[in-house]
């Protein structure tokens, strides 16, 4: 377990009281809080350094496209990404997919082709998808989900029978907490010929992500799931790839020479970032991976894990509390329900005590027609949180249970 | 800060646990549906209007306690109201949820769902206690379009 008395003091929004009560932060798969380090190295960036990126010949302007440069090596470096110039920063996962879509989908999709995804997946690596399809006249075939939450592997094979052209799916379901077998899946949707996009959302802030070793074609991450600030995310790809795909936008930057009626493009990674970049998420973004290397992501994925288990155990000792997810290879992650009192209820009843929790559909409506339900109730960990949280809300809970009535 | 019991009051938990006329109307020749996509809730409204009278309503769907206490409410406070009376309760309701100018001159005038007054302070859950207020409204006015609480002005 990480030793959360020394981290906790390093993320000021944890110091608030929430209606007299400690903050106990349990909704990281939404977004995370930040660390000071991240913090102080945005503000740094904006008292010491701020220019605008890769134009202008002044100092400055030298220490700003330096800086953002740097943040990519690191981001590179921290997913193992095929080369550095394989990283174009986005706003996030979503814009990180949209930009696979638009771009190698609109190219490579025809009418009568398939693109492939999982009934787990978060809205945002369905709807882009559904937009291609339905621009293109293709299929979008969703894959079913095993009664535990796991992907259906027989089905996922029955999927790639279609010679799908984009088999998309996330590595950690944001609904289930399901750790999937990203490196088989890719490895399957490979030998059927398809390019293989996933969503590393719920992923890259908890696990050791080496995107070579899964051997996939497109990777998509946020950053403020994992420390940084809101507005900051990569896709992650294979370069050979991004050389051959159009832009996503069209502005400064991303040209190389602009005629009356035409343009040429920039090199990689700068085609696809059209426009002044968020620097300072990026420069964000890098600090948290620094900081997370500095606690060692295997210690990371370990003590959500920990958190996790203890949690799932003592939740299920509740009288109708019900766990949803597989029992392992599961990340930090809890969805539930208690007896039939709403999520809402729940979320609204458990602030009170200085408990957040996300409830509702988590942008993963599909998956909840297949689980039965119109909500859960969603605790999720990372690096500041400890039993202690667990126990608060394990005692929030027991108070909505007599408010409620539950079990009856 | 508000104390849960004053959401959570018991008129609303007993509302939430049998809500009244949960059911659909024989010879409705009103309907609307009503959707939070926010978090899911639904609702499927129904009422039989003669002449100006409502003379049944009933409702179905699924929610959190106070979205269905409040449509349970709703559809026992406008049975055997005109519809003019049933739109001066909406804006009393509103009003006394959002803070308005419509606000109720006197709570007295809402009978039972004056309950809903602690909503006002969990401003997250306004939304649940007004979505079968305005699906009721689009009911009335016979609108096809399902009501969303985003295309609601509150």
């Amino acid at each position: 377990m990480l030793d959360t008395a020394t981290l906790r003091p390093q993320f000021p929004i944890l110091a608030r009281k929430e209606n007299g009560h400690r903050l106990v932060y349990l909704d990281n798969a939404a977004t995370t809080q930040k660390p000071l380090k991240v913090l102080d190295a945005i503000a740094h960036y904006y008292s010491c350094h701020n220019a605008n990126v890769h134009r202008g010949a002044y100092t400055l302007a030298v220490e700003a496209t330096e800086a953002y440069e740097a943040a990519r090596t690191t981001v590179a470096r921290f997913v193992n990404a095929w080369e550095r110039e394989g990283v174009v920063f986005t706003r996030g996962t979503t814009e990180a997919i949209n930009l696979v879509a638009a771009s190698w989908g609109r190219t490579h999709v025809a009418a009568s082709d398939t693109v492939v995804v999982t009934a787990m997946d978060h809205h945002s690596n369905i709807v882009p998808w559904q937009i291609l399809c339905q621009e293109k006249r293709a299929t979008l075939r969703m894959v079913e989900i095993t009664e535990d939450g796991r992907v259906d592997l027989s089905d996922y094979g029955r999927a790639l029978e279609a010679k799908p052209k984009i088999v998309a799916f996330p590595y950690v379901s944001n609904s289930l907490g399901t750790v999937n077998p990203a490196a088989q899946l890719a490895k399957l949707a490979h030998a059927a010929g398809a390019v293989v996009v996933v969503d590393g959302a719920q992923s890259t802030p908890h696990l050791r992500v080496d995107v070579q070793a899964l051997d996939c074609d497109f990777y998509a991450l946020s950053g403020h799931k994992m420390l940084a600030p809101m507005g900051s995310g990569a896709l992650v790809a294979k370069p050979a790839l991004l050389e051959a795909m159009p832009p996503y936008h069209g502005g400064g930057e991303m040209i190389e020479r602009v005629w009356d009626d035409h343009a040429t493009w920039n090199k990689i990674p700068h085609k696809f970032e059209g426009g002044t970049p968020n620097v300072e998420a990026a420069i964000g973004l890098a600090a948290a991976i620094v900081y997370l290397e500095e606690l060692g992501m295997d210690r990371v994925a370990g003590h959500e894990q920990a958190l996790a288990r203890t949690a799932i155990e003592r939740l299920t000792r509740i009288e109708g509390v019900t766990v949803y997810g597989p029992r392992d290879h599961r990340a930090g992650v809890v969805p539930f329900t208690y007896g039939d009192i709403h999520p809402h209820d729940l979320a609204t009843i458990l602030d009170r005590d200085g408990v957040c929790i996300r409830a509702g559909h988590h942008c993963t409506q599909p998956l909840m027609r297949r689980l039965g339900v119109a909500a859960t109730a969603r605790a999720s960990f990372y690096v500041y949180n400890d039993v202690d949280d667990i126990d608060a809300l394990v005692t929030a809970l027991r108070k909505a249970g007599e408010l409620f009535g539950v079990p009856a | 800060m508000s104390d849960l019991s004053d959401l959570y009051q018991q008129v609303i938990l007993d509302h939430n646990r049998s809500p009244r006329n949960f059911r659909t109307v024989p010879g409705a020749n009103r309907s609307a549906e009503g959707y939070n996509p926010l978090c899911g809730d639904r609702i499927s409204l129904q009422a039989r209007v003669d002449g100006e009278v409502i003379t049944d309503v009933g409702f179905q769907g699924s929610g959190c306690a106070i979205s269905k206490a409040a449509a349970s409410l709703m559809t026992a406070a406008v049975h055997g109201k005109t519809t003019a009376e049933a739109d001066a309760l909406f804006r009393a309701f509103h009003g006394m949820l959002t803070g308005g100018v419509d606000g109720p001159a006197d709570p007295r005038a809402l009978g039972k769902l004056a309950a809903f007054a602690g909503v006002r302070a969990f401003p997250a859950r306004v939304k649940c206690a007004n979505l079968s207020w305005h699906t009721l409204r689009a009911a009335l006015e016979n609108r096809a379009e399902p009501v969303t609480t985003e295309s609601a002005s509150d």
